[in-house]
């Protein structure tokens, strides 16, 4: 295994070579930083990885689309020349609900639900535009004399005013709402319904009666406005393609990057970070060290409480951060089948949640350490947009299962079957057949997410997206602007604001606020 | 609990009564009892003067029981304890006590107390508030124990000149050679008793920890052993009286812990109060080190400080000002009294910078109360430095035979 010349010093450590560490080393060393990055697989990509699952068949580990990564940080990092390709731009989305039919989720809608989707989408996508500075930046402080401080919070404000006196008057209205509400208010059809209140709740663990709710979903909605064109897209070769083309570009701008290299501990020299120990018992050094890790696994492990404040340590260990989304991969001998569903919408995204009632009732489950009957899933076919992904005339199925609790109540041990087997069922009842054409089958449950991915409580965001771990309070007090306690940490992960999803935006940020700080020089 | 008598249910009594409580009501003469910490305690036995000249004449007894107890255990004890409060114990020996100060994030004061480093990873922490929430939460990380003990042993405190020798007449032999913040192990009869070398008064002065079953006894035994030496059972007031000569902080009086203010700017540092000495910005992290690194680079805003002040009144909550025609308010007096020893009217007061200098004049506004009628006197005062009272006889080793 490689180690470091003695001696060697970098400006940067960048601990985890997921998507935030590898945009962040990048932009680190587009700016002439000497960076490093350290990744404890073999691999890089972190959680967003694809991986063979079956013989010959591979998926995108956890999150199956990009959505969330700006248009202009792909072009920043020349991703495209780094050989990032789309199989599948714009994928639409299909309700799957009842045996033998499905909604077209989108401008095709008819009757009442028609006019009044089209009312509903265009106002949350100014809301989505007018919060766009509110996610992209580093949020600002509050009680600071720093004049960029104030700025910040005047454009945040400006943004808002802007809308109009009836569209603030709106979103200050719903801002706190739940998501069940709002729907109630616009449409009749359950199916749609339960497929916009679906992206609410993905990936969070709130159902469609939370308060909160509306604001995943302009967060989430905000994300993909400043995305950009593309929508839900789908890298040639998943979302792991997407990982080799930042970890190119991170090279190509001077980067180095260590894979099968697990860090131990941050050092600590004199009250500042010093570099990392790796579990092989190597230390480097480095002026700074930026940890992409989630915040628990960052603070109370690779730092450890004695380098903390009591209370800050209280913060970080009450930080709400268990995931409640499984992933479920199948290998197929064909293409399913779902019922009511147009063969070009096979290359989409297909949401089982035919109702806010169902979602809620699978919620409801989860509160109390079990998992529903009839889960929520977001289903894609990857093979129907790159036959590549398994062997010829093989598929492979991705679904992520919402409401699968960390904290099963009996563990998941011998539960893990039972749970699979509902699943398959689930997916029996909309695309009859499927069961037969199952040839290997894969769950990974919110422990298997912690446990592979090395993401504390194996929530995909590294935290609960929740208004008390938004914006200027993400994700503890004292760590929000990607600066921790100690000086020369760094946090820039998904823990961050805005959070996780394939975004990219926490680690290049991070690494604007060490260029700011001088740090690294 | 020792009493033989049941105890009612805990709403029929919602003060607890301490191993020591049927021999304080036994001698307490004007039934002046106050809420301490959740027990019953007493105040005065007889009168506070008495009381207090006890303490500085022979030998006195009060109980400490109700002071709240911790054990801290387990191999992480030392870094965990260090982590918490703003000294280095990693100096602090088997057998020593160290009195330190703990502070939030923001550097502001939590609690002040004792450690008592009982054997080689077993430690005792005796704390003004009760708080485990804070040290559970301060062990996030570490491998460490932490229990309240409180009412799992009574203690005594025995102040004054004459208490080293009642203690040897009672049969502690070896008290002699124990040295300041020392701990010992000795025998009374046939009870067993943990004995340190602290107190709260400024003088020479011993605090007894024994079982809840022995207190009785323990009480009885000193009190015939040191009957030819003046001793008298002591309540808080005259305890209150000893502290504020010895220069000794009350909490709730001369500050309120951060976890308790509510309004903006109550908390306090201990650089502001004065304790400055107690933190060890070197030894490593430690809460609230970073906020202290800060307020140490900028100056404190304010610092509490011993008045000297003219006339013979007390300075009770004085606001102070920088001259005689009271314009300018620099800050209060937290705690006052006519010092019968030093003959001096002192003061603890917290003043604004730049007037907490030594030597600095300022000005106490102070009311007092002659038959019904207010009266406002503005006295001089010099700000001195603490403590006020500090005889040789509190560090003496062997203490001389008064």
């Amino acid at each position: 295994m490689a180690t470091e010349p003695a001696n060697t010093r970098y400006d940067c450590i960048v601990i985890g070579a997921g998507h935030n560490g590898l945009v962040c080393a990048a932009t680190l060393a587009r700016a002439g930083r000497s960076v490093l990055v350290l990744e404890a697989q073999p691999q890089v990509g972190g959680a967003a990885v694809t991986r063979e699952f079956a013989p010959g068949h591979h998926v995108s580990a956890c999150a199956h689309l990009v959505h969330l990564m700006p248009a202009q940080l792909i072009a920043d990092l020349k991703l495209e020349a780094h050989g990032l390709k789309w199989a599948a731009r714009s994928m639409p989305t299909t309700a799957l609900h009842g045996a033998g039919e499905a909604l077209a989720i989108g401008p095709s809608l008819s009757g009442a639900d028609g006019a009044a989707y089209a009312r509903y989408s265009a106002q949350m996508r100014r809301f989505a535009a007018a919060l766009v500075p509110l996610l992209s930046k580093v949020p600002p402080r509050l009680g600071t004399d720093n004049w960029r401080d104030f700025a910040a919070l005047l454009g945040i404000g400006w943004k808002i005013r802007r809308l109009g006196r009836d569209d603030m008057r709106e979103l200050l209205r719903i801002g706190g709402m739940n998501v069940y509400d709002l729907l109630e208010e616009h449409f009749e059809s359950p199916a749609l319904k339960g497929a916009l209140a679906f992206d609410a709740v993905l990936g969070t663990n709130f159902g469609p009666r939370s308060p909160g709710t509306v604001l995943t979903l302009l967060y989430r909605m905000a994300g993909e406005f400043a995305a950009g064109a593309g929508a839900h897209s789908q890298p040639v070769g998943g979302v792991g393609a997407l990982c080799d083309a930042l970890a190119k570009a991170a090279l190509a701008a001077g980067a180095k990057i260590r894979s099968s290299a697990p860090v131990a501990r941050i050092l600590v020299e004199s009250d500042r970070a010093a570099g990392v120990l790796l579990e092989s018992g190597e230390r480097i050094a480095a002026r700074t060290v930026v940890s992409s890790a989630d915040p628990k696994s960052t603070f109370l492990q690779l730092l450890g409480a004695a380098h903390l404040d009591t209370g800050f340590v209280r913060r970080v260990k009450h930080l709400r951060a268990r995931g409640l989304a499984a992933k479920l991969h199948l290998a197929l001998d064909r293409l399913p089948q779902f019922s009511g569903v147009a063969a070009g919408a096979l290359n989409g995204r297909l949401l089982l949640a035919p109702s806010m009632e169902y979602l809620e009732g699978a919620y409801n489950h989860s509160k109390y350490g079990e998992y529903s009957a009839a889960p929520a899933m977001e289903i894609t076919l990857p093979t129907a947009n790159d036959a590549a992904l398994a062997p010829a005339g093989r598929h492979v199925l991705s679904a992520i299962v919402q409401y699968v609790p960390y904290a099963l109540k009996d563990g998941w041990l011998n539960e893990r079957e039972r749970f699979m087997e509902l699943c398959v069922a689930s997916l029996d009842r909309v695309a009859p057949g499927l069961r037969n054409s199952i040839t290997g089958a894969e769950l990974l449950t919110p422990v298997d997410i912690e446990r592979e991915f090395l993401i504390s409580g194996g929530h995909w965001h590294h935290g609960e997206l929740a208004f008390d771990q938004f914006f200027m309070v993400r994700p503890v007090p004292g760590a929000a602007q990607h600066r921790t306690p100690l000086s020369g940490l760094f946090l820039g992960g998904a823990g961050c604001h805005p959070g996780g999803g394939v975004m990219g935006v926490a680690g290049r940020n991070a690494a604007q606020q060490i260029l700011e700080a001088g740090e690294a020089t | 609990m020792s009493t033989s008598e049941p105890l009612a249910p805990h709403f029929r009594q919602p003060l607890l009564k301490t191993p020591f409580h049927r021999r304080a009501r036994e001698l307490s003469q004007i039934d002046s009892f106050v809420a301490w910490a959740g027990y019953s305690t007493v105040d005065v036995f007889t009168t506070a003067e008495q009381e207090y000249f006890a303490i500085r004449n022979a030998t006195t007894l009060f109980d400490l029981t109700p002071m709240v107890k911790y054990r801290v255990v387990g191999a992480d004890a030392v870094p965990y304890l260090n982590r918490l409060v703003t000294r280095d114990l990693r100096k602090l020996k088997p057998n020593r006590v160290a009195y330190c100060v703990w502070c939030n994030d923001e550097g502001n004061l939590l609690d002040d107390g004792t450690v008592f480093r009982l054997g080689e990873d077993e430690y005792r922490l005796c704390t003004a508030e009760r708080q485990i929430d804070w040290l559970l939460d301060s062990a996030i990380g570490f491998d460490v124990e932490i229990s309240e003990i409180t009412d799992e042993i009574a203690a005594l405190a025995m102040q004054g000149p004459t208490s080293c020798a009642v203690l040897k007449a009672a049969g502690l032999t070896g008290i002699e050679r124990l040295k300041p913040f020392e701990i010992g192990s000795f025998a009374l009869g046939e009870h067993a008793l943990t004995v340190s070398r602290t107190g709260f008064t400024g003088d020479l002065g011993y605090e007894l920890w024994m079982a809840p079953g022995s207190a009785e006894a323990v009480w009885d035994a000193l009190m015939e052993f040191g009957r030819s030496r003046g001793i008298r059972a002591i309540g808080s007031q005259a305890l209150n009286m000893a502290r504020i000569e010895a220069g000794f902080l009350s909490p709730h009086v001369d500050f309120v812990s951060a976890e308790q203010t509510i309004r903006t700017g109550r908390d306090r540092s201990p650089l502001e109060l004065g304790l400055a000495w107690l933190i060890d910005f070197e030894k490593g992290h430690f809460t609230g080190r970073r906020a202290l690194l800060a307020e140490r680079l900028r100056g404190p805003r304010r610092q509490l400080v011993g008045l000297d002040i003219v006339g013979n009144k007390p300075a009770h909550n004085a606001l102070l000002y920088t001259a005689a025609d009271g314009k300018r308010e620099i800050g209060s007096v937290s705690s006052a009294m006519w010092s019968p020893t030093c003959k001096r009217n002192i003061a603890l007061a917290m003043v604004d910078a730049p007037h907490f200098q030594l030597g600095r004049e300022v000005w106490a506004e102070i009311y007092l109360n002659r038959e019904l009628l207010w009266e406002r006197r503005m006295s001089r005062a010099v700000v001195v430095e603490r403590p006020f009272f500090a005889p040789e006889r509190r560090r003496a080793t062997p203490p001389g035979e008064f």
